[in-house]
């Protein structure tokens, strides 16, 4: 039998350290919902996904209760609108995101990813359309997320993309300013997007998965925390160690939450998500982690160091935990999300220039970040830019999730609620880059993209 | 189906009366027993074993639920798989 001293680890981990399963995500396919009438094309979508989806919350309302794991989000993963109402006769999908919206409602899952277009080396009109229908359709839903791939290792940067996402993030953010510009919390862009992302705001159901797929992401940073604090003043062999232990226990939850999940809804297992992802509650951060490490106050010299031997180290240990791995797996920065972040931004020692740096080594990019209400597209666009470059580079999954919030300015901060926290505006460079993203065009793919 | 039954809380006398006495009633076999008190709180474990997966795992968690509200201590039930997932591979 397990020993006491065990059962009661789990469940101090569970009560005192936050561990949760953050989200179980069904990915499904919607290549078979594609129809020439817009209307039908709905229909379709909105039947298949209430009929896939139909047992997902129950059934982790009820995996949570038996095995005493919080589970957090049940959420729902789609292919990439942009195709599907691409062969329609539409020329706005706002109906599309309105029917994912109603079928998140009626599935009762929180968020609904997928009002996604892939645009890394060139537009089709189908995503033209569906970039264009971005912040009206996050306009008028609620639980709808969007995401734009404009970059990756093997196709290099759409430029004209990255330009278009200035201003589509800016027109969104216009249209939900009495939300404090809410919708852009919903839209994220990308380089090297992954297919099987189960957290959201960057949730979509790539093309090469199966019909319907059951991706789980765990969480646990308080956990982590807890650890590193019993191995104070340990050289860095010990915390990587330390890590990597916590790492594959929190991750074996996943697994487990993973498999039998899939086993009740009869959906096949695809991937567990490894990340780290903090929640605003205190004691879920992952900057205090950085903190635990030595540093004191995260965003200081030796962050970039220290958030590289976490994600690691959390890879490390995960890895063995689970027999599929997948989706974004590392630590997460948001800073609306973390309490850590939002005392380090309020009080200047994290700034957005050290956010793109430690971006080069956690699990994805510059997430959650409040910027001024009059912040340029073109500004935003250099930002996704940059970004994007580090993402093409260091073949890895970078993403912009920034909320230019309308009216408001540096020294004030804006309330989203809920998991997604909190945010001080944090200041941007105000010198131009209007010129260097208007030339337009597409930054060549890198050399080692050349593999074959 | 196994699960493990953990109780935390002050000491007083007949927790383990009380719920071993639920378990009894819904032919819960308890298959291992372990108590001590950890930095001056009250701590069981119990593993247990249920005749089957039916809805009778639900009516336990909930009256124990009750039985923790009543004599102030915190029940809980989890399906074994827990621990063992964690802690062996």
């Amino acid at each position: 039998m397990i020993n006491t001293r065990e059962i009661m680890e789990t469940i101090k981990m569970i009560d005192d350290e936050h561990l949760d399963i953050r989200t179980i995500t069904m990915g499904i396919s919607l290549l078979d919902c594609i129809d020439s009438s817009a209307e039908k094309a709905c229909e379709k979508i909105y039947e298949k996904i209430t009929r896939l989806a139909k047992d997902l919350v129950k059934t982790g309302e009820d995996i949570s209760r038996q095995y005493g794991i919080p589970i957090i989000n049940k959420r729902i993963s789609v292919t990439p609108i942009s195709i599907i109402a691409g062969a329609s006769d539409a020329d706005n999908y706002v109906m599309f995101a309105q029917t994912l919206d109603r079928a998140a409602k009626a599935t009762g899952v929180n968020f609904i990813g997928g009002f996604s277009a892939l645009v890394q080396k060139g537009f089709t009109q189908g995503d033209r359309i569906l970039i264009d229908s971005i912040p009206e359709a996050l306009a008028k839903t609620e639980r709808v997320c969007s995401s734009v791939a404009v970059g990756s290792t093997k196709a290099g940067i759409n430029m004209d993309a990255v330009k278009l996402m200035g201003q589509i993030i800016k027109k969104t953010a216009d249209m939900t300013a009495e939300e404090d510009s809410f919708g852009c919390a919903k839209l994220v862009v990308f380089s090297n997007a992954v297919e099987d992302n189960p957290f959201m705001a960057g949730a979509f159901h790539g093309v090469g998965e199966g019909d319907c797929v059951i991706n789980v992401g765990v969480s646990g940073p308080g956990v982590v925390k807890a650890a590193l604090s019993k191995v104070k003043g340990a050289d860095f062999g010990t915390v990587a160690e330390t890590i990597k232990k916590t790492a594959f226990k929190i991750t074996r939850m996943g697994q487990l939450v993973a498999q039998e999940a899939s086993r009740r809804l009869n959906v096949p297992f695809g991937i567990v998500d490894l990340s780290l992802a903090p929640t605003p509650e205190v004691g879920d951060s992952v900057a205090y982690i950085l903190e635990e490490m030595g540093l004191e106050r995260c965003g200081t010299h030796g962050t970039t160091a220290a958030l590289a031997l976490l994600n690691d180290a959390v890879k490390k240990g995960g890895v063995m935990a689970s027999s599929y791995v997948g989706g974004l797996s590392g630590a997460f920065i948001p800073v609306s999300e973390d309490a850590g972040m939002i005392a380090a931004a309020e009080c200047g020692t994290l700034t957005l220039d050290k956010l793109e740096a430690m971006t080069c080594v956690c699990s994805v990019g510059l997430d959650m970040i409040a910027v001024p209400g009059d912040t340029t597209a073109e500004t935003i666009s250099a930002i996704i830019a940059d970004e994007s470059a580090i993402g093409m580079i260091n073949q890895k999954t970078t993403a912009v999730r920034i909320i230019p919030v309308i009216g408001k300015n540096v020294g004030e901060s804006v309330e989203f609620g809920g998991l997604l926290g909190y945010a001080p505006i944090m200041p941007v460079h105000k010198e131009s880059s209007a010129e260097f993203i208007n030339r337009g065009g597409r930054i060549p793919a890198p050399i080692h993209s050349l593999k074959n | 189906m196994k699960a493990v039954v953990s109780v935390m809380g002050i000491d007083r006398t007949g927790i383990i009366a009380k719920v071993s006495g639920c378990l009894f009633n819904h032919g819960v076999n308890i298959l291992d027993i372990n108590q001590t008190i950890m930095q001056n709180i009250f701590t069981m474990v119990m593993l247990v074993e249920f005749k089957d997966d039916s809805a009778e795992y639900n009516t336990v968690m909930n009256e124990l639920d009750g039985i923790g509200k009543e004599i102030g201590v915190d029940i809980r039930m989890q399906h074994e798989d827990i621990f063992n997932s964690m802690h062996r591979i």
